[in-house]
């Protein structure tokens, strides 16, 4: 980068310029909230109709109790655990991977923060819909908290997700306040006035950037151990039984891992989307898509790493009980979805991001397509198998799910991408301002900071 | 309490049990179980608190298929009370695992932790065939859908012993209370009684060389013991 594009570069800060004059730099991200096509129409009647039909499942289930699904003993959990565990894995993605991007100072980042933090929040809500559609009395759900009991891991669970959602509200409401103000300062009417109490009175006044700045890097931080905690504590609803191939001490690191490599994979997906539909190909540019390949390359290998780890040190111990859980997935019954989950999440990705030149925008489409079924697979193949092998011998075990339980799953990603359309029509989906600061003082700051790494010396020598 | 001390438990013995279902039986009258139908027995959904569970030993041609009675455990360590999160099943002074089906939520938490697998699930509304419905037992609640239930080692019987000593101003006698299973047993391979009390017959047959626990090395502690076949 030429020196006269960094000193031609101090674009001034969003503070100094009144935001009804906003230059025509950046439309295309206002674009998407302010004009909607028909397209967008026809999507969304189309995934109203599978959440509906997911709707309509979970009222046949209200009715009749849970016998409309394919669960018996022993497999008294099935899909509805596996996506709870999926979805609240996937929710990993935003926040976690938003915070520690923030926290680095990857100034790559500007354009996809966003994404990320929504899939996180509306996720959430998902993961713990799961729990409430699994639960055999509903109506009792205020049982939780009148009589909850903090020696269960369920409770854990609440605890931690309720305290998650919370913090990843926060941390992407409060991003959003100069782009709302934004907003409300190009609308009129009733958009106006949602905006405008949204937009808590932002001017973007020194004082009131240097608060929002404070808050985000606190919310950044915390955010990060919440969600450790959060897919950590999912995982001890298993590991803290003595159900074979449950009761393992390296489910918190797993399960953690993985929800970040589902997250990045769904983020991926996300990112594409929106580049495509809304045309925001200045804004996501291949690069994005090669960082983030990374970023899930490294996540590969970490899952295959603790998934290594785990099947290992069961196989040489050779434990019976728990071998026949390993052989079901290994060769037995379970050796399709094994396998298959072992192709998405390893294979298939090692093969497209350990290549630069597939590790396009394509490329980690593909890759993170596969991943997102691999990791669904991989929760499923934690859930089923250990059930349908009890520990005293004798019970007859076979699980297969019914339709209400794949409507609800399809349903239920279906009002999961409704949803997340709906935000970009309400809010832009790529920050304005942070990339309005990234072009402007971030590429000062940047400079310096390199500078500040090495020790003085001519500039431009070899 | 009059009965101070008090540890209910049971031992099953193997050499004389005939494997004829009559506990199996009993239990459902008494304690208001539907009868299984073919749908439940195809879905896997049977309800059975006392059960008789297949255990195959040895391999062909040395091979023994053996029907092993099998009651909730009522271990002293339950796995099942510490990971349910809304405390709808406890573990009483007296050593029997309760389970409060109007507390229940049905996360199924529980049934997934029992080692035994011996906690069932109200997967639809209960139905009895005919007038069958008419002769539910009074003492025991009917479970609607959506809860957990398991064997209680008959603990309405236990009530009304307690209240019958209460009223005649006397202790609890040790035959004043046996579950129904025991009771049914034509072959009388069923002890049950105070495993504290060192008089009793099932505290000295719990100490028999022959007395064994089912997954006894996953220290749950159960109080219902086998006595192995002999040779």
């Amino acid at each position: 980068m030429s020196e006269a594009l960094i000193h031609g570069a101090a674009v001034p800060a969003p503070e100094a310029r009144p935001a009804q004059a906003g230059p025509i730099e950046d439309e295309a991200l206002l674009r998407p909230v302010l004009h909607t096509t028909w397209r967008f129409w026809v999507a969304a009647a189309a995934l109203s109709a599978i959440a509906l039909l997911g709707a309509l499942a979970y009222v046949t289930q209200l009715r009749s109790g849970l016998g409309v699904t394919g669960l018996n003993r022993p497999v008294y959990w099935g899909v509805y655990i596996t996506n709870f565990v999926f979805f609240i894995g996937i929710s990993h993605a935003g926040t976690l991977i938003s915070a520690i991007l923030r926290l680095a100072r990857a100034e790559w980042r500007r354009s996809i923060t966003r994404s990320a933090e929504v899939i996180t929040v509306l996720v959430i809500f998902f993961g713990i819909g799961s729990i409430l559609i699994d639960m055999g009395r509903p109506d009792r759900l205020l049982n939780i908290l009148k009589h909850g009991r903090f020696q269960s891991p369920l409770l854990w669970d609440v605890t931690s997700v309720t305290a998650y959602l919370l913090c990843s509200t926060f941390y992407l409401a409060l991003p959003l306040i100069p782009d709302v103000a934004l907003l409300r300062d190009r609308t009129t009417g009733a958009r106006h006035a949602f905006y405008r109490a949204l937009a808590l009175g932002w001017r973007g006044t020194p004082r009131q950037r240097r608060i929002l700045e404070k808050l985000i890097s606190v919310m950044a931080v915390i955010v990060i151990p919440v969600a450790v905690s959060v897919h950590t504590v999912v995982s001890f609803v298993f590991a803290m039984t003595i159900q074979p191939g449950w009761h393992s001490a390296i489910f918190g690191p797993y399960f953690v891992v993985g929800a970040i490599f589902s997250g990045i994979a769904a983020l991926i997906l996300a990112v594409a989307l929106i580049r495509a539909v809304y045309g925001l190909h200045d804004y996501l540019k291949p690069v994005h898509f090669s960082y983030l390949g990374v970023l899930l390359l490294v996540m590969t290998l970490l899952w295959f790493y603790f998934t290594f780890s785990e099947y290992l040190v069961t196989f040489y111990g050779s434990d019976p009980v728990h071998m026949a859980v390993w052989w079901a997935k290994i060769s037995g019954r379970f050796a399709p979805a094994f396998w298959t989950m072992v192709t998405c999440c390893f294979v298939v990705p090692l093969a497209i991001l350990a290549n630069k030149r597939t590790r396009t925008v394509a490329g980690t489409v593909v890759a993170s397509s596969c991943v997102i079924v691999g990791m669904w697979l991989e929760r499923w193949t934690i859930v089923v198998p250990s059930l349908s092998s009890p520990r005293l011998s004798g019970i007859e075990a076979h699980y297969f799910p019914s339709w209400v339980e794949w409507s609800i799953l399809a349903g239920c990603t279906a009002a999961f991408a409704l949803l997340y359309m709906v935000f970009t029509k309400l809010f832009p989906i790529v920050s304005i301002w942070e990339v309005r600061e990234g072009r402007g003082a971030a590429v000062q700051e940047v400079v310096e900071r390199v500078r500040s790494y090495l020790p003085p010396g001519k500039e431009g020598a070899p | 309490m009059a009965e101070r001390g008090v540890r209910w438990g049971m031992v099953i013995d193997l050499d004389r049990c005939t494997a004829c279902q009559a506990c199996v039986t009993a239990c459902q009258s008494e304690n208001n179980v539907p009868p299984p139908d073919p749908r439940g027995a195809a879905e896997l959904r049977s309800i059975r608190w006392m059960d008789l569970v297949p255990q195959l030993e040895g391999e062909y041609p040395r091979l023994k298929l053996r029907l092993l009675p099998r009651p909730c455990m009522h271990c002293d360590n339950p796995p099942c009370i510490k990971v349910c999160p809304v405390g709808a099943t406890s573990i009483g002074e007296d050593g029997i695992v309760a389970q409060v089906y109007s507390r229940c939520i049905g996360c199924r938490y529980c049934t997934t932790a029992c080692p035994y697998t011996v906690r069932y699930f109200n997967w639809r509304e209960p139905s009895w065939p005919g007038d069958l419905a008419e002769s539910l037992n009074p003492d025991v609640s009917v479970r609607p859908k959506g809860v957990v239930e398991k064997c209680t080692f008959c603990h309405h019987r236990l009530q009304k012993a307690r209240d019958r000593a209460a009223l005649e101003k006397r202790e609890l006698r040790p035959d004043d209370y046996v579950p129904a299973c025991v009771e049914a047993c034509p072959a009388n391979a069923i002890a049950f009684g105070n495993l504290n009390d060192p008089h009793a017959e099932v505290a000295a047959l719990a100490h028999s060389p022959r007395a064994y626990r089912l997954l006894e090395d996953l220290g749950t502690e159960p109080k219902v013991y086998y006595l192995r076949e002999g040779q």
